[in-house]
């Protein structure tokens, strides 16, 4: 790696950008953030590029041809233009959604039992039985639910790769897994709990020989460690845009040409038709047929100002830095022997992501210490039950790094953590129970 | 922290009546879905109408302090009593939990469930202190016994 972290000195320039780290919780405490895998915070930057809309261009996008419109669609079809640029890919290929969980929504429901009459191609997206999905055990919900529900519908079969004891894909038994019945490959690209990276390369390469798509859930690495389409060789590929210093309300979904306008729309109604006569309609061509109603303009140009955002810190610094941090909260936590991280425990092929467990104490508690801190962790599932069900706990506590973060940050979550086995550590109930 | 009193500790290491015994006339599973908290319920009144008694409330669950403290205390606080008693410690356990903090609770009323006050103070961890009391109401109502239980919401606790 070439990049560096962060100084000291640049870290705070970079928190200067972020009003709500300057306030305090909880009696008193100093904000030490390290949520940002839910969501990140805004910088006035994103913040200014919104509000500047408002007062500047606010209208409504591809309708009407009074002034304020046309720049208005100016706005937003440039904020596509960028946003698709810092993915690699073509303006006309991205597609704005509600969030990452809408996109990939979006792309399960263009499958079904049938092809749809009006759209040439769509048989390519027609499954029914002895087909199969295959996803993994490591998949966020928004990128497992709506496979089951795909599979429900259609009769296919949901399959999943297992995940090793180490928190890594367990490829060992691919072959039987992925075979000339599977039509999909849905996986994520960097675990929102373990901080893993998935093999990408080896699965796409896998899944095109047999003919399936592969969907990617980009969520937690477009922000952190710079993704290009093209070099991916994904079929799809979904990300928010609150995770990465952008508004919330609009995620990306990114699809190849070929497969996009072969796909049905997902919501209808304004904006995606091309005819619409009282019996029937025909459908504008990607992106457009996927953008039903006044689309989130004023987010848009917002997620494009924190990709200009992300590009004037460099990525690849900003990978270098969340990785500093990273190995720090590992070294932390190694020397706690009453605390087991869920998840690799080196740099390998790792974000920026740590979850663990305190002995005996339910990831609830430990949080809501941290929290009397003022420290900002998640705790649960994470919205992955079966993988914490796979590591045979109930929840863990998370925490996720951005630019922002101090290596103080990191020293004071380890602080706090050590207050936990001071309150739920009472040997005289320990020995009891 | 002033959330963790000792009691809420003892309580949690040390859950009183813990465990699934017979004989019951329902058996409920409540959840919390944003934490994955679960409990597993089990309900044994004897007489009926205003004889009715709480003879038994068996359970397993696995969650965090606050959640397994509360089941822990609302088995000692409804054992052995009569249902209306019981019924009246819910609703003051809950009065106390919705309260936002304005509420510390009776100790005549709800005993150990002083201890969980705090809870009230912070509003993501309500939900965990009334896991067990809402799946007691869930039972309640599943057994059969009609008893008029006001203000409860039958969405709460219920995912």
């Amino acid at each position: 790696m070439t990049a560096s972290p962060f100084s000291p000195e640049e870290v705070a320039r970079i928190r200067a950008d972020f009003p709500i780290l300057a306030r305090t919780v909880r009696d008193g405490a100093p904000l030490v953030y390290l949520d940002s895998g839910a969501t990140s915070h805004k910088p006035v930057q994103v913040l200014d590029a919104e509000r500047d809309f408002y007062e500047r261009l606010n209208s409504a996008p591809h309708r009407g041809a009074h002034a304020l419109s046309e720049e208005a669609t100016a706005a937003y079809e440039g904020a596509r233009e960028r946003i698709a640029g810092f993915i690699g890919a073509a303006a006309q290929d991205v597609v704005f959604t509600k969030n990452a969980t809408e996109a990939l929504n979006l792309v399960a429901y263009a499958f079904s039992g049938s092809p749809h009459p009006g759209i040439p191609g769509s048989e390519r997206f027609a499954l029914g039985a002895g087909d199969e999905v295959l996803v993994t055990e490591m998949e966020h919900h928004a990128n497992l639910v709506p496979w089951q529900e795909l599979c429900r519908r259609t009769g296919a079969t949901l399959r999943w790769i297992p995940v090793t004891d180490e928190g890594r894909l367990d490829l060992s038994d691919l072959d039987s897994l992925l075979t000339e019945r599977t039509k999909v490959v849905a996986v994520v690209h960097a675990s929102n709990v373990l901080g893993t990276l998935n093999p990408v390369d080896e699965l796409v390469e896998r899944a095109h020989a047999v003919d399936a798509l592969v969907v990617l859930d980009a969520c937690q690495s477009v922000p952190h460690l710079g993704v290009d389409v093209e070099a991916l060789g994904v079929d799809f590929l979904a990300f928010s845009g609150h995770k990465m210093f952008g508004p919330s309300g609009i995620g990306v979904l990114w699809g190849r040409r070929e497969l996009l306008e072969a796909m049905p729309p997902f919501l209808t109604g304004g904006s995606m038709i091309e005819t619409v006569r009282m019996e029937a309609s025909t459908y504008a061509p990607p992106p457009q047929r996927f953008e039903a109603g006044v689309p989130m303009t004023a987010q848009a140009i917002g997620l494009a100002a924190a990709v200009d955002y992300i590009d004037a810190l460099g990525i690849e610094r900003i990978h270098a830095h969340e990785l500093a941090l990273t190995e720090r909260l590992l070294a932390g936590l190694a020397a706690r022997p009453w605390v087991t991280v869920v998840g690799p425990t080196d740099l390998e092929s790792r974000g920026g992501t740590v979850a663990f467990v305190v002995d005996d104490v339910h990831a609830h508690d430990v949080g809501q210490v941290l929290d009397g801190s003022g420290v900002a962790v998640r705790v649960g599932h994470h919205c992955a039950w079966p993988l914490h069900r796979r590591f045979k706990v109930a929840a863990t506590t998370r925490a996720s790094f951005a630019a922002y973060n101090t290596v103080g940050e990191v020293d004071a979550l380890l602080d706090a953590l050590d207050t936990v086995p001071e309150i739920f550590g009472d040997p005289r109930l320990r020995g009891a129970s | 922290m002033d959330l963790y009193q000792e009691l809420i500790l003892e309580h949690s290491k040390r859950p009183q009546h813990a465990g699934l015994r017979e004989p019951f006339e329902a058996e409920v599973h409540h959840v919390n879905p944003t934490c994955g908290d679960e409990v597993t319920l089990r309900l044994h009144i004897v007489g009926e109408g205003p004889t009715a008694v709480v003879e038994d409330v068996s359970y397993d669950a696995l969650g965090c302090s606050i959640s397994m403290a509360s089941v822990s205390i609302l088995a000692e606080e409804t054992i052995g009593h009569p249902l209306s008693e019981a019924l009246t410690t819910f609703e003051a356990m809950k009065a106390m939990l919705t309260s936002k903090g304005e509420d510390p609770g009776d100790e005549e009323v709800i005993g150990d469930g002083v201890a969980l006050a705090g809870v009230a103070r912070y509003p993501a961890r309500v939900k965990c202190a009334l896991l067990g009391w809402m799946a007691f109401t869930d039972a309640l109502h599943q057994s059969g016994h009609r008893v008029a239980v006001t203000g409860t919401d039958p969405e709460e606790g219920t995912p």
